[in-house]
Parts: structure tokens; C-alpha cells; sequence
């Protein structure tokens, strides 16, 4: 019972992770008609977000200590962030440590920004295109972007370390009656699935409550007829696909602290949370965020040792195999619509 | 005993009822035309018939055979040929391979395996191919792809390619939609033409009633998913149900 | 010629013309000249050309007549390189042996993944592609299969690599000498090279490039006649309109499942001769990246010509190498008759792109060329061609490229 549970607790941050990526694809799909093979990338750049706005805080002058020499005798030199000669050295320090959760500020306006100048630059000149040309622009463009990434960040994995304030862990194990230390649970992977939870319900209210929503929803079921209204669907999806661009950022920040940063992140989660999207069904935002809460729970469970023994490497296949299973069973996916994307 | 007879299909999409209880046989080698008012259920019969939707109740068979479960090429192998509503061509091909592939799938069935042949070398599909293209009066232009080719000429394209696979039921879903009226008489004329020509059976759909007039020799009229009458075309014109079942609808 | 046309002939024979003599055309510039580094006539570099040249030749049959665009057709190309270098360990090192199940295991594959993905179109079977691609990207580089079973079957992140203590049932587990045999066929030497010094040029005649060559002038054959046949036409018809061909009583899925199992011998063929020119084979081979590569390939040369994937391989394969070798030194060397200001930022902006900015390069061209030219290179030739000619000429030109498949 208690590995269940701790099993299931630990799918559930890359579940968010799934779902907040495969949410978006949906969104943008399901809009705009464009599948966005470059929306793994969009992942990717959040986390580097992070990285950035931990580099800029802790961007540094140098200072000679003449009390303290270092191993030659020579005095030492001393780095100081800019931060804390600003804000003094404890609030500074503590500002520092905030990074990851204050680069969420600093992704909103940058993933807003770069999803509009994709959408206006790029992706809108490709809507009358085959689907064959807007699968290979956009994978043109996640090269790219992954291609930027690394000759500016370098290829290696960079630490993200959340504040202090989040780094023990949780023992979920003693609230529900078991013995202490079996189900703990790192405080940072909450905080991570509250995120993603909280950015999920604002996206399904922010589409049901508000008309803007309620048109959006009308044009992913019938574009042409939201068109023949007379409404500027375009725009509107103009602002989805920015808002999409968004969420997979924050996404992205948020991940940072759970695994370092790297260039190829995003093609890792993409190819995964399309296969999310295909389970979830097509064009279903529920399907999208059950499929990849469902799947990266599942993928958790084939991790077991337990497991691992009877079916060596299981995890590493699990999620391509239930897509397998689902497709061959129920092609439209666990919430797709009928006639979606069926043939 | 038609060619075609359709028992009690009855089709329903949620709550709306598409098609109830319609009956219907068309006799070999005559013109049969299906009329009515928007959302009578046309086209639905129509895709019941090649297989696009599968009623959920009734029969439908071809010479003797259930076309039901079957999938629209398995149908047109039977000998059942449409002619959509667009024309429906191969836009990226040549005029003369849009004619080809008929009766490539005539000669060879719905699959096979011919990699090692080549296209230029199969002289009997060639000349096939060009006795429709003389027919349809579209020799000199063979070489154009179908895409650039005028709307009449998709329309008459299209024909050409199922009347090159020498079907024994040809269904043409409003063939003259959208056409202008110099286009529409060509098409009638066609139509007349390999009606005379051909031992052919042809069902139309049709809306233009210029076009079912000069063309069919008897007519089902169908209202609300059911037939409501079947007559020649004269009976057809004054009947008082008929008048009521299009007067009602548009006025 | 075997049945093909005077246009297709002449095709054909120009091709074999220029991979017969490329030890010749590509070395253009004398050894020891600056030029140099911009010579391509190694060994090395030309088998590569005919390889990929042969994948991308086979993934056209699949993506430019049929317009699946499959992202995982890495997968078979690796299957295959895996099945030759199991094949050098069991049984022997003569090459055919190795090619033979190399096409056949890329064939197998490619049904069974064909047979699920197919049921799909459009995006669908895109995405289907790649997830499956990547699955057996995970199962070669963690030896899943090997781990089950209990024996490596891939030998995970090391890749396959042959032992002296393969039994090789057929050959010799160790030369006399106590090294691991070399692959050959029938004796002959794959790494046998013929070096021609001509004053100051020197060219190489590598019997492995020329293997390779006849090979792929065969592929190269067959994809011609597939165009040309009545299968190709029905492939290119699915293209067209899968509506028609449905009520027009042709069954799609065997056609593209046949096309897709083409590719996947193709891609097989590709796999093995990689391996038969260096043994190995790793888990990278069917990495995504690589899948993506041969999209690109093809799309560059121009899908659904003949000679486009050819060309796209080749060109791609080299400037990857002259792309790699360049570094900021050559580059300040280039640019150094520019003002020292204008120079620093010259070098600065040309570096993203060179060394191991390759990557970059190659996403840009992925974007520029599906934006500007989704014809291809064969598209590009032939309009700058139409430029040329009388203005009636280029009428003619491109009507016949249109109602034709183009060469």
C-alpha cells in the first residue's frame, strides 16, 4: 500500500509536466489546426528562463579581500553579486535563492512574446499549408531554438536548486498513519504539482467562463462556422497560441529545480507528451490532462524495482506501449471526440 | 427486382432521424433520379449505398449481393461507380493517368502488387484509357494535370473515369452543383449521350430540376427521410404531394 | 535501357557517371592548396554519400509518392546496422551475408510498425512514427531486449561492436596476426584503398566507396521503376486523392503499407552497408535527429523527384563535414580584409553556424527550404533554368515538370 502511494506521488510531477505540455499541443492543435513540433522547445526555453534569471542575479563584481589571501599569498578576490550590494546581503542572498519561483515573472512576458512572434511570424503563413509542411517548420524551429540554446548555455545539465524553503521533503507516510520515512515526498515536486493544477483550472476556467473562452471553444469545434460569424478567430488565436507558449513555459520553470536544465529537454518531453495527446484523444483538453497525469503515474509504477525485475527496462517503453494498445483499441484516444482526427 | 433494391433502411444520427423506412429499387439500365428539399436525406442514402455510412437497419443489395459492411472500394469493385458532388480527380496527376488508374483498378482488382511493370508498357490500359478520352472529347488534353482543368472539365473528367471502369450502376451526387448554365447543359448532354450509348444503369441526385426533366425516366421523390413518391416525370410535376413537400420547404 | 525510357536512361547514366568518377570531381583542388579542406574524395565521406543517398532514396518512395511523412524511419536504418554486425560476429565477414538480413530484418520491422501505424494518416501516423522510432531508440540504447533475455542484444550506450572471440561459424574468429578480421567481399577488402598521385593531387579508389556505389546505382534502378510503374502511379495517386482512389475500388492501406516496407528495406540496405563499412552499430543511429535528417534530405533534393534525394544526401552530408572543420581561426583568416570592427562581428554572427553549429545551419536550411522552396533543390534548378531560356521554353518547362513526375 504505502509503495502505491509513494509510487503514485512520484508520477505525479511528471504527469504535471505531461499534462501542462500536452494541454498546450491540444490547444494549439485543436485552434489553430497546426500540430507545433516546436512546442517541446517552448518547454525547454522556460526552464532556461530560470537559468537565466538565476544568472542575472548572481551576476558579480570582484573585490579585493585584503584580510584573506588565498593558497599563493596573494590577497583574495572576492565575487559579490551586484543583488547583494543593493539589497544588503541577507535580503540579497534571499532574493538569490528565490530565483526559480521570481524567473516566473520574468517567463510570463518572454514565452508571451515569443509564442505571439511565432504565431505572427511563422506559424500563420503555414494555416493553408499541408500538415506535412507545418510538422517540418516547425521541427525546423525547435533545431533551431535547441541549437541556440546550447551554443549559449552549453550542452551540459546546468543546476536549478529551488529556495531552501523548499528543499527537505515531506513525509506524506506519518499524515496517513504509516510508519515515518517510508512515503516522503520532496516539497519542491508539490509545489510543482500544486502549479501545475493551478495553471490547469485557470486554463479550463479562463476558457469556460469568459467569452473570449467560449469562442475559442466554438472555433475548436467548428472553425469555419466561428468564422462565418463574423468574429476574428484569428486574433484570438493569436492570443491562444501566445498562452499556450506560456503554460508550457512555466512548465518549464518550474521543472527546473526537479531536473537541471538541458538543450534537449524539450525533444525528450515532446515526443512523449505527443503520445500523451494520442492517448488523452485529439483535440481533448480533459483527455490531454487525464492521459498525462494517467501516464506519467503508470511510468512512475514501471520504475519499481519490483517491476524492473519481472520486465527489465519496462519504464522506458511503458508509455509507448499503452499508446500502442490504446490505438489499436480505441483510436480516438480515452476523450477524443468521435470523427476526430479518426482517419 | 431492380438492380438495386433498398428494404426499410432506416438511418438516425443522434436524435434526428435521417432516413425511416425507405424502400427503393431502381431497374436496370434506366435513369433513376432522387429528388427532394434540403435535408430530405439524399445524401445520406447516397452514402449508404457506397458504403461511407452503414445503415442500422434494412437491405441493401446490389444485383443479388448485400452491399452492407462493405467498405467503398469493395462496393465499387461490385460494379457501383460515384460521381461526387466536387469532382473528385487525382489534381496532381495528368488527365490521361487520372483515366489510367480506373481501369488499372478494373483490369488489376483493389490491390496488387505491379512494381515491376511499367506504365507505358501496359498498352491495353493505354488504349483503354484513350477510347474514354476520345468519348469524353478530351484527348488533346491529355497531358494537362486535372487540376488546372476548367470546372466542366473536372465534371466530365470525373464521368470519364467511372465510366472507365465500366460500372453497372453509376451514382452522380448533384453532378451539376455550382455549374453555370452553358456547363450544366454540357453535362445533361453527356449524360443523355452515354445513356443511349451504354447498357448502363444511372441513379442522380439532383436538385436542378432542368437537369432531372430532360434526363430521368422515373423519379423518387423523398421528404423528411421517407419516399414519398415514385413516378415518371410527368406524374411527378403536378402531383400535389410533391408541390407541398417543396412549396412547404422554402415557402 | 532494362526497360526504362530515354529520359529515365540518360538519368541514370549521368548519375553512374558522376558516383564512378566522384573520387575525381571531388577533389578538385591539389592536396596541398588552402582549398583543400574543401575537398570531399575521401574514402570515408563518399561511402557516406551513397548511404544516405540510398536511405533517402528509399524514404521518397514512401514520403514523395505517397506523402506519409514518417519521422522514424531511423529505426530501420539502425535494425539493419545491428542485423550486418550480428551477422559479422555469427557467421561471417563477407558483407553479402550481412546486407541480405540487414534488408530483411529493415523489411520486418517496417511491416509490423507499418501494419499499426498505417491505420493512421496525416499527423497522426507522423507522430506515430516518431513515438515508435523512439521506443526502439530506448530498447537499443538500454539493450531492454538483451536485459530480457539475458544476452546483449544491442550492448546498450557502447553499441555493437565485434570481439575476437565472435565465433563467426563460417570465417575465423581471429586472423593469425590475433586482430579482428576486416569485412570483405569475397575476399576483397572493404578498406582496400587504390591511391593515384597526379602531380599535386591525389585521388583515392576505395573498393567499400565502390561496393556501395554499384549499390546504390541498383537502388537507384529500382526507385526508378517503381516511379514509373503502375504501382508508383497508384502511390502517387494516394498523394493525390485517397477519396477517389477509395470509390474509384482500390484498397489504400496495402499500397502504402507495401510503399512503407519498401522504405524500410531501403533504409535496412542503408543500415547494413554502414555497418559493412565499419562494424559497429549504435543506439544514436535511430535517434530522432537522424529520422529528421532524412526529411531533410529528401525535402532539400525536392520529394518526388527521382534524383532530388540523391542530391539532397549529398549535399547535406557535405557541408556537415565542411561545416564541422571550419573553426573561429579559419574564420578570422577569411574575413581578415575586413575592417577589424566589422570583422570581430562577422566572425562573431558566422561562428553560430560553423564548427558545432552545423545543428543550427541545418535547422535554418530545414525552415528556409520548407518556407521558400518546397520543391526542392530540383524545383530551385529548374526555375533558375527557366530564367534562361526563352520565356515560351520555360512555359513548356514547367508544364511538362507538372504532368510529369519530375526526373
Amino acid at each position: 500500500m504505502d509503495a502505491i502511494i509513494l509510487q503514485i506521488l512520484n508520477g505525479l510531477d511528471k504527469g504535471s509536466a505531461y499534462a501542462l505540455i500536452a494541454l498546450g499541443l491540444t490547444l494549439i492543435f485543436g485552434t489553430l489546426g497546426v500540430v507545433n513540433f516546436a512546442h517541446g522547445a517552448l518547454f525547454m526555453i522556460g526552464a532556461f528562463c530560470a537559468v537565466t534569471v538565476q544568472r542575472l542575479l548572481t551576476l558579480s563584481y570582484e573585490t579585493v579581500d585584503p584580510t584573506r589571501t588565498d593558497f599563493l599569498g596573494n590577497p583574495m578576490k572576492v565575487k559579490t553579486p551586484y543583488i547583494e550590494s543593493w539589497f544588503g546581503p541577507e535580503v540579497g542572498a534571499s532574493i538569490i535563492e528565490w530565483s526559480v519561483p521570481l524567473a516566473i515573472l520574468f517567463a510570463i512576458p518572454v514565452m508571451l512574446l515569443i509564442g505571439y512572434a511565432m504565431e505572427r511570424g511563422l506559424i500563420k503563413h503555414f494555416y493553408k499549408r499541408p500538415h506535412a509542411d507545418q510538422i517540418l517548420v516547425t521541427f525546423g524551429l525547435a533545431i533551431v531554438l535547441q541549437e541556440l540554446i546550447k551554443h549559449y548555455y552549453g550542452a551540459n545539465p546546468i543546476q536549478t536548486p529551488a529556495p531552501d524553503a523548499f528543499r527537505g521533503s515531506f513525509d506524506f507516510g506519518q499524515l496517513l498513519g504509516f510508519d515515518p520515512n517510508v512515503i516522503i515526498y520532496p516539497y519542491w515536486r508539490l509545489v510543482y504539482f500544486g502549479f501545475a493544477a493551478i495553471i490547469i483550472a485557470a486554463v479550463f476556467s479562463f476558457l469556460q467562463f469568459t467569452t473570449f473562452g467560449m469562442v475559442v471553444r466554438a472555433g475548436m469545434a467548428d472553425r469555419e462556422t466561428v468564422g462565418l460569424l463574423g468574429i476574428d478567430i484569428d486574433k484570438r488565436f493569436t492570443i491562444m497560441f501566445g498562452l499556450a507558449a506560456a503554460v508550457a513555459g512555466l512548465a518549464g520553470v518550474m521543472y527546473a529545480p526537479i531536473n537541471a536544465p538541458n538543450y534537449h529537454m524539450g525533444m525528450d518531453f515532446l515526443v512523449l507528451s505527443f503520445v500523451v495527446v494520442v492517448v488523452g484523444g485529439m483535440g481533448s483538453l480533459p483527455g490531454a490532462v487525464l492521459a498525462g497525469f494517467l501516464l506519467g503515474i503508470l511510468e512512475s509504477f514501471a520504475s519499481m524495482n519490483e517491476v524492473k525485475t519481472i520486465l527489465p527496462g519496462i519504464d522506458q517503453i511503458i508509455i509507448y506501449l499503452v499508446a500502442i494498445v490504446v490505438l489499436l483499441t480505441r483510436p480516438r484516444g480515452l476523450m477524443g471526440r468521435k470523427g476526430v482526427m479518426e482517419e | 427486382m431492380g438492380i438495386l433494391d433498398v428494404k426499410n433502411v432506416s438511418k438516425r444520427f443522434g436524435g434526428l432521424k435521417a432516413l425511416s423506412d425507405v424502400n427503393l429499387s431502381i431497374k436496370e439500365n434506366s435513369v433513376h433520379a432522387i429528388i427532394g428539399p434540403n435535408g430530405a436525406g439524399k445524401s445520406t442514402l447516397l452514402n449508404c449505398l457506397v458504403g461511407k455510412l452503414i445503415p442500422d437497419t434494412g437491405s441493401v443489395m446490389f444485383d443479388g449481393q448485400s452491399v452492407l459492411g462493405r467498405s467503398p472500394y469493395e462496393i465499387n469493385q461490385m460494379g457501383i461507380s460515384r460521381v461526387f458532388q466536387t469532382p473528385e480527380i487525382f489534381g496532381d496527376l495528368t488527365v490521361m493517368e487520372n483515366m489510367m488508374i480506373p481501369v488499372f483498378a478494373r483490369r488489376d482488382g483493389a490491390f496488387r502488387m505491379h512494381a515491376v511493370a511499367m506504365v507505358n508498357t501496359e498498352t491495353d490500359v493505354i488504349e483503354q484509357a484513350e477510347q474514354v478520352l476520345e468519348d469524353m472529347n478530351m484527348a488533346d488534353k491529355r497531358h494537362m494535370t486535372a487540376a488546372s482543368l476548367s470546372r466542366g472539365d473536372k465534371r466530365r473528367l470525373e464521368i470519364g473515369m467511372c465510366l472507365s471502369q465500366q460500372p453497372r450502376l453509376l451514382l452522380l451526387d448533384e453532378p451539376t452543383a455550382g455549374m453555370a448554365r452553358a456547363d450544366t447543359n454540357n453535362t445533361i448532354d453527356l449524360l443523355k449521350q452515354i445513356k443511349d450509348e451504354r447498357d448502363i444503369t444511372i441513379a442522380i441526385i439532383e436538385h436542378d430540376m432542368h437537369v432531372v426533366f430532360s434526363l430521368a425516366e422515373r423519379i423518387t421523390v423523398l421528404a423528411q427521410g421517407t419516399p414519398l413518391v415514385e413516378d415518371e416525370p410527368q406524374k411527378i410535376r403536378g402531383h400535389p404531394k410533391v408541390r407541398e413537400a417543396y412549396l412547404g420547404e422554402s415557402g | 535501357m532494362f526497360g526504362l525510357d530515354k529520359k529515365d536512361t540518360t538519368l541514370l547514366i549521368i548519375v553512374a557517371l558522376l558516383v564512378f568518377l566522384a573520387p575525381f570531381l571531388l577533389n578538385p583542388f591539389p592536396a596541398d592548396s588552402a582549398m583543400a579542406q574543401f575537398n570531399a574524395g575521401y574514402p570515408d565521406l563518399m561511402q557516406r554519400f551513397v548511404i544516405f543517398g540510398i536511405f533517402a532514396i528509399g524514404f521518397n518512395i514512401l514520403f514523395g509518392l505517397t506523402g506519409y511523412l514518417s519521422f522514424g524511419h531511423a529505426a530501420f536504418l539502425g535494425v539493419g546496422s545491428y542485423a550486418a554486425v550480428w551477422m559479422f560476429k555469427l557467421l561471417t565477414m563477407n558483407v553479402i551475408p550481412a546486407i541480405v538480413l540487414a534488408v530483411i530484418v529493415g523489411g520486418l520491422f517496417a511491416a509490423l510498425i507499418g501494419y499499426i501505424t498505417l491505420r493512421r494518416s496525416g499527423i497522426y501516423f507522423s507522430i506515430l512514427t516518431l513515438a515508435f522510432a523512439q521506443m526502439m531508440f530506448a530498447i537499443a540504447y538500454s539493450d531492454l531486449i538483451g536485459r530480457f533475455v539475458g544476452t546483449s542484444i544491442t550492448n546498450g550506450e557502447t553499441g555493437l561492436q565485434l570481439t575476437l572471440n565472435d565465433p563467426r561459424i563460417l570465417g575465423e574468429s581471429a586472423t593469425p596476426d590475433g586482430s579482428i578480421p576486416l569485412t570483405n567481399l569475397f575476399g576483397w577488402d572493404m578498406r582496400s584503398t587504390y591511391q593515384m598521385d597526379v602531380g599535386a593531387w591525389l585521388f583515392q579508389f576505395n573498393f567499400g566507396y565502390y561496393f556501395c556505389a554499384v549499390v546504390m546505382l541498383i537502388a537507384f534502378f529500382l526507385s526508378i521503376r517503381i516511379f514509373r510503374s503502375p504501382f508508383g502511379l497508384m502511390l502517387r495517386a494516394v498523394k493525390s486523392n485517397q477519396q477517389r482512389m477509395n470509390y474509384t475500388g482500390l484498397n489504400i492501406r496495402p499500397y502504402t503499407l507495401t510503399a512503407f516496407i519498401i522504405s524500410g528495406m531501403y533504409a535496412g540496405l542503408a543500415g547494413g552497408l554502414m555497418a559493412s563499412m565499419d562494424p559497429l552499430a549504435g543506439a544514436e543511429r535511430m535517434q530522432w535527429t537522424a529520422s529528421g535528417e532524412v526529411v531533410l534530405m529528401t525535402i532539400l533534393g525536392g520529394a518526388g523527384t527521382l534524383i532530388g534525394p540523391v542530391l539532397g544526401a549529398g549535399f547535406i552530408k557535405y557541408f556537415e563535414n565542411i561545416f564541422s572543420k571550419i573553426n573561429e581561426a579559419t574564420l578570422h583568416q577569411w574575413f581578415s580584409f575586413l575592417p577589424d570592427g566589422l570583422e570581430t562581428f562577422v566572425v562573431w554572427v558566422a561562428e553560430h553556424f560553423v564548427g558545432s553549429g552545423w545543428h543550427l545551419t541545418l535547422g535554418i536550411l530545414f525552415m528556409l527550404v520548407v518556407i521558400f522552396l518546397p520543391g526542392g533543390l530540383v524545383e530551385g534548378g529548374q526555375k533558375i533554368g527557366g530564367l534562361f531560356s526563352r520565356r515560351k521554353q520555360a512555359d513548356e518547362k514547367s508544364k511538362a515538370t507538372k504532368t510529369e513526375p519530375a526526373e
